[in-house]
């Protein structure tokens, strides 16, 4: 193939890389940037309802229960394109060679595309973040070489991928396999009814977070994991407890969250979202959920004490458990409120 | 949180800055390049250390000849048989018997070709045990 006529990037610097929290927001609003409409990541992630509580004891990921402080892969993706318009295409392929020549082909006519991997095989993370996990998204716009250039959201710098690693991550196995997928808007409108989807969105998000009638979702799985909380000490023994208390505050606070397990970035949509519709109920919202996000650190504070001291009082259990109902409490009268001003 | 009061502990992260949500003096949502949380690097650790002990333990059973050398580099490679199985599609029961030292040492090339490829390496380096920790990916 010819590179004279081909619009294929070479220069790492001639794409405008944002920084964000998480990866699937910040893939959607770099696309979307990319086609024309700036939004900001906090507005994706709020639109796209990415806010959620999640706790599954029985299924596992890398043996500890799924707790989530968000909502399921790709649903971000899927809400945007139904709230504000745009029309996503999606492609997932058969073989490694076929995948990786359908990313050259999009490169080559100069189309940026998000695309799902998985972060053990991404060199350019540092080791100690390099778990097997199939779920990451990043932007993949050019391509020098044999490197392929990232606009890897959660990454503050633009960045490079050697191809046979990107094939790796684009095609490894197991849950949540990305089969290569690969994904970029082919129609944004160029103003979308942002105020008209705000509205739907919270609502949205506010019933999900306090309606769902199974213990697992939103502020009952909150509690759900408060009550089970309490009981791991005796029931798994010292080391263990230890371990699970850990894993849940590494997916509270841990690179993707913007902080607090996803409350601060949804409060700076909150206030956005206020600021936009001049809606004062909206701002109080998003300072309440300041408020419950700081009350979630003193929750990852306490945890980490507890891993690092190894002093096994019960009592440090039943204060974290407090400090999760507590949120729970919190979170549901905000959302509640939510429900009633539109 | 407060744009001043994000945390900007020393991480094993090292250069890399994570995107963190804060209120600037007039009360506005900014984003804030955080270096880590000393929270963060507690638990953080701990999940990586104790991936790095059962590392270091299937490392000292390969070398005494427990178990074969690619038992060594799916652990380094954070798989198990399962994940290995579905990465290589070859049947996990086979998998679990090259596991062991006789089952291994019965591998052609090309089955060896497939595992070294999934496991992001050489059929040279998949043969051999290291004599000393190593972590992860050169």
């Amino acid at each position: 193939m010819s590179t004279d006529s081909s619009q294929l990037i070479t220069d790492l610097n001639n794409f405008n890389h944002r920084h964000a929290a998480h990866c699937e927001s910040g893939t959607v609003t770099t696309l979307l940037r990319s086609q024309g409409l700036d939004l900001t990541e906090a507005m994706v992630f709020g639109l796209g309802g990415g806010i959620f509580f999640i706790y599954m004891p029985l299924f596992k990921m890398a043996g500890m229960p799924l707790t989530a402080y968000r909502d399921a892969p790709r649903i971000i993706i899927k809400n945007i394109c139904k709230r504000l318009g745009v029309r996503m295409r999606s492609h997932r392929y058969r073989t490694p060679e076929e995948g990786m020549a359908a990313l050259d082909d999009f490169l080559m006519q100069g189309i940026p595309v998000g695309i799902q991997g998985n972060v053990f095989w991404l060199p350019y993370f540092p080791e100690e973040m390099r778990f097997q996990y199939n779920g990451h998204n990043m932007v993949v716009f050019g391509k020098k070489d044999n490197e392929y250039l990232v606009s890897d959201p959660v990454v503050e710098q633009a960045t490079t991928c050697p191809a046979a690693d990107l094939q790796r991550a684009r095609f490894a196995k197991g849950a949540f396999a990305p089969k290569g997928l690969l994904y970029y808007p082919d129609y944004v409108p160029t103003d979308p009814d942002i105020a008209g989807a705000i509205p739907v969105a919270i609502k949205t998000t506010a019933k999900r977070m306090t309606e769902i009638p199974i213990p697992f979702f939103g502020v009952r799985g909150m509690r759900f994991m408060a009550n089970r909380l309490i009981k791991w000490p005796e029931k798994f023994g010292i080391k263990r407890a230890s371990a699970l208390i850990g894993n849940v505050v590494r997916m509270q606070e841990e690179i993707g969250t913007g902080g607090a397990g996803f409350r601060f970035i949804y409060a700076a949509f909150l206030q956005e979202a206020g600021d936009l519709l001049d809606n004062e109920a909206l701002r109080e919202a998003s300072k309440r959920l300041s408020r419950t996000g700081d009350r979630w650190r003193e929750f990852a504070l306490l945890g980490a004490q507890l891993c690092k001291g190894r002093k096994q009082d019960p009592a440090a259990y039943k204060d974290l458990a407090n400090v999760v109902r507590d949120c729970a409490d919190r979170e549901e009268a905000i959302f509640n409120d939510l429900k009633k001003v539109f | 949180m407060k744009a001043r009061e994000v945390p900007q502990d020393p991480s094993m992260l090292g250069e890399h800055r994570r995107a963190c949500y804060a209120t600037n003096d007039e009360g506005e949502y900014i984003i804030v390049p955080s270096k880590g949380w000393e929270v963060e690097s507690i638990v953080n650790s701990q999940a990586v250390d104790e991936v790095r002990e059962q590392i270091e333990a299937v490392r000292q059973q390969a070398l005494k000849g427990e178990v074969s050398p690619l038992t060594y580099h799916m652990t380094l490679r954070h798989m198990d048989a399962r994940l290995l199985a579905a990465n290589t599609g070859i049947w996990r029961w086979k998998v679990k018997r090259h596991l062991t030292v006789k089952g291994f040492a019965g591998l052609n090339h090309e089955l060896l070709m497939r595992y070294a490829d999934a496991l992001g390496m050489d059929v040279e380096r998949l043969r051999q045990v290291p004599k000393e920790p190593e972590y992860l990916v050169d």
